[in-house]
């Protein structure tokens, strides 16, 4: 009890320098949350691939598509259920910061895509008009695109300007999935190439390939990429969680360098922690000889500066855990729909927790060890 | 009736700068039970050494060394700790008191290391209190206390255990001559009614006086025939 007391109130003993400490642990816990935060945003659209979807793509690069001819050979294919195409559109909404996914997609995509849930009213209404959308929830309240409401997009790899009508907003299964793409015809964007001089028609960016069995997966790419191998479109078929790291792992070295920045506040705040309580023991190097000289062991000293210096950690740590929800919906609201995953994970949360107790335990070593080694003679002649 | 200190050729020296400089040298004292005892000698003379030692806060390099019949130089540091703990109140030149605890919590300090409940170290500390005049003063911290109420409450910390010996290293040598008065006679009425031993380290000869008995030391040796004082 006694000890708890002590604690506490050495704690509270230089209240500008605890609370400094504490104001930086909270500063630390929290971006190391959202760092890592932001590291999980970038593999969220990975992490909610299916595993019944593989995607067939050019083996040269992304940049060279496929012919339309390769989707009926594909279908062939044993443990093949559905085949549908997809092309990256990448037109600008107004300017070019309003960015958003834009695919042109076959009929049948969305029997591929469970998790994105469509009212059927609103699928047949955009089946039955060449220049209907379908935008996703997130996408919608970003913008404010209602069904009905005109869409202007410049084309960029499609140039000109193009005009495509809202007819459905499909929503999100959970809430783990990403619906901030907008869905139109491909048929519409091939019925414009076939008319551009010196552009070719029947072209798909990749395939999605519906698979009755996921641990036939390999199986299946394999036969697939069979198919067309030493031809002039070689082909290469992966797993949807693949094909999505595969654009993460493009940014791999800036992933890696967040990563190393959270790490680094982590090490910053624990060497500030560690100069805080080395100063606090060294200033009560009296009172712990004296301590000792009443009869109090060196644990017990040992304990007096770890319980302090884990009693600041967790008033720092906790709020920076606190805050640490709040300043993500704030971050994911100024990063303008950049992730439309940005929730921290209990794993970070855990993390958080770990670092702060972390901190408080490595930086209470050295001081500890030092206060609960002094001989009793020379702390108690220790001028605070 | 044995000694309630006793010590036997003991010696003790520090190394500073690689030399080894000797502070006590072959001192044999007895010290009896319910002595008022005053170590006097001018500075370097190692009388706050031998103080050290005999509380258990330092270690000889030679000698014999009991207290309470119990050889403490045999003892390891944890058994030390607890052994001071049950038999050594100190009072120190410059008071010691934990300054984040109020006055009441720095008398009971000793006694949360006993085996007391929580009421009957309240009980005590509250009898200790008014025994050393400062029960209106219990929930003060020390920097709400005068040097004077300071000492007072370090001498109740150091009898609210009933230890087998107080040790006291210049407990008026920060005080004025009034506050220093009181200590004095308060030491002097514990040792008169409580009988309580009580070995003192001053430089002053006024409160050497008030001791019952008179060890001189000089360049670490006791003196047979102290200086007048």
């Amino acid at each position: 009890m006694h000890a708890l007391k002590l604690i506490t109130r050495n704690a509270l003993r230089h209240k500008i320098r605890s609370g400094l400490t504490v104001f930086g642990l909270l500063i630390a816990v929290l971006a190391y949350g959202l760092l890592q935060t932001v590291v999980d945003a970038w593999y969220a659209g990975a992490d909610a691939a299916s595993k019944t979807r593989l995607i067939t793509r050019s083996a040269i690069s992304l940049a060279f598509q496929l012919p339309l001819s390769y989707e009926s050979r594909i279908r062939a294919v044993e443990g093949v259920t559905t085949v549908a195409r997809s092309t990256w559109f990448g037109g600008i909404y107004k300017e070019p910061k309003n960015f958003f996914p834009q695919f042109a997609v076959s009929a049948n995509y969305l029997d591929l895509y469970a998790e994105f849930v469509t009212p059927e009213a609103d699928r047949q209404a955009w089946l039955r008009d060449r220049r209907g959308a379908l935008v996703g929830r997130q996408l919608a309240d970003q913008y404010g695109f209602k069904v009905g409401d005109v869409v202007p997009l410049r084309g960029t790899i499609y140039s000109g300007d193009w005009q495509f009508v809202v007819r459905g907003i499909f929503d999100g299964a959970d809430e783990t999935k990403i619906t901030r793409q907008m869905l139109f015809h491909w048929a519409y964007l091939n019925e414009w190439q076939r008319t551009r001089p010196g552009r070719r028609a029947d072209q798909v960016g990749v395939y999605i390939v519906g698979i009755d069995a996921p641990e036939r997966a390999a199986a299946i790419s394999r036969a697939v990429d069979a198919q067309f191998a030493n031809s002039t479109a070689e082909t290469l078929t992966e797993t949807e969680q693949a094909f999505q790291l595969s654009f993460v792992s493009m940014s791999n070295e800036i992933i890696a360098a967040i990563r190393v920045v959270s790490y680094v506040v982590i090490l910053i705040i624990l060497a500030v922690m560690a100069n805080t309580m080395a100063m606090s023991a060294r200033e009560r190097t009296a009172e712990y000889a004296t301590l000792k000289a009443l009869g109090f062991g060196p644990g017990y000293i040992a304990v007096l500066i770890l319980g302090e210096s884990l009693a600041i950690c967790a008033v720092g740590g906790g709020l920076g855990l606190w805050l640490t929800p709040y300043a993500a919906a704030g971050f994911k609201q100024a990063a303008g729909g950049l992730f439309p995953i940005f929730a921290v994970s209990q794993t970070t949360l855990m993390a958080q927790v770990l670092c702060a107790a972390a901190v408080g335990i490595v930086a209470a070593i050295v001081p500890a060890l030092q206060a609960s080694r002094v001989r009793i003679v020379e702390g108690l002649r220790a001028v605070g | 009736m044995q000694p309630v200190v006793e010590i036997r050729n003991l010696a003790k020296s520090y190394r500073r700068g690689g030399q080894i400089v000797p502070v006590l040298t072959d001192i044999t004292l007895d010290i009896q039970r319910g002595e008022f005892t005053a170590l006097m000698g001018p500075s370097g003379s190692g009388k706050s050494t031998l103080l050290n030692l005999i509380a258990g806060i330092d270690k000889p390099d030679s000698g014999h060394l009991r207290v309470g019949g119990l050889d403490i130089t045999a003892l390891g540091e944890g058994e030390l700790a607890d052994w001071r703990s049950r038999n050594v109140g100190f009072i120190f030149q410059f008071y010691n008191l934990m300054p984040v605890l109020s006055a009441f919590e720095n008398i009971e300090l000793p006694l949360t290391l006993t085996r007391l409940s929580r009421a009957e170290r309240r009980e005590r500390v509250e009898l200790t209190l008014s025994l050393v005049g400062l029960s209106d003063r219990k929930d003060h911290y020390p920097s709400e206390l005068s040097g004077g109420q300071q000492q007072r409450v370090a001498i109740a910390r150091a009898v609210i255990a009933d230890p087998v010996l107080i040790v006291a290293d210049e407990p008026t040598g920060d005080l004025d001559r009034q506050s220093a008065a009181d200590i004095l006679a308060m030491l002097q009425r514990l040792n008169a009614e409580l009988s309580t031993t009580i070995i003192m380290v001053t430089h002053d000869a006024h409160a050497a006086r008030t001791a019952r008995r008179l060890i001189y030391l000089d360049k670490g040796e006791l003196m047979l025939e102290p200086p007048t004082i």
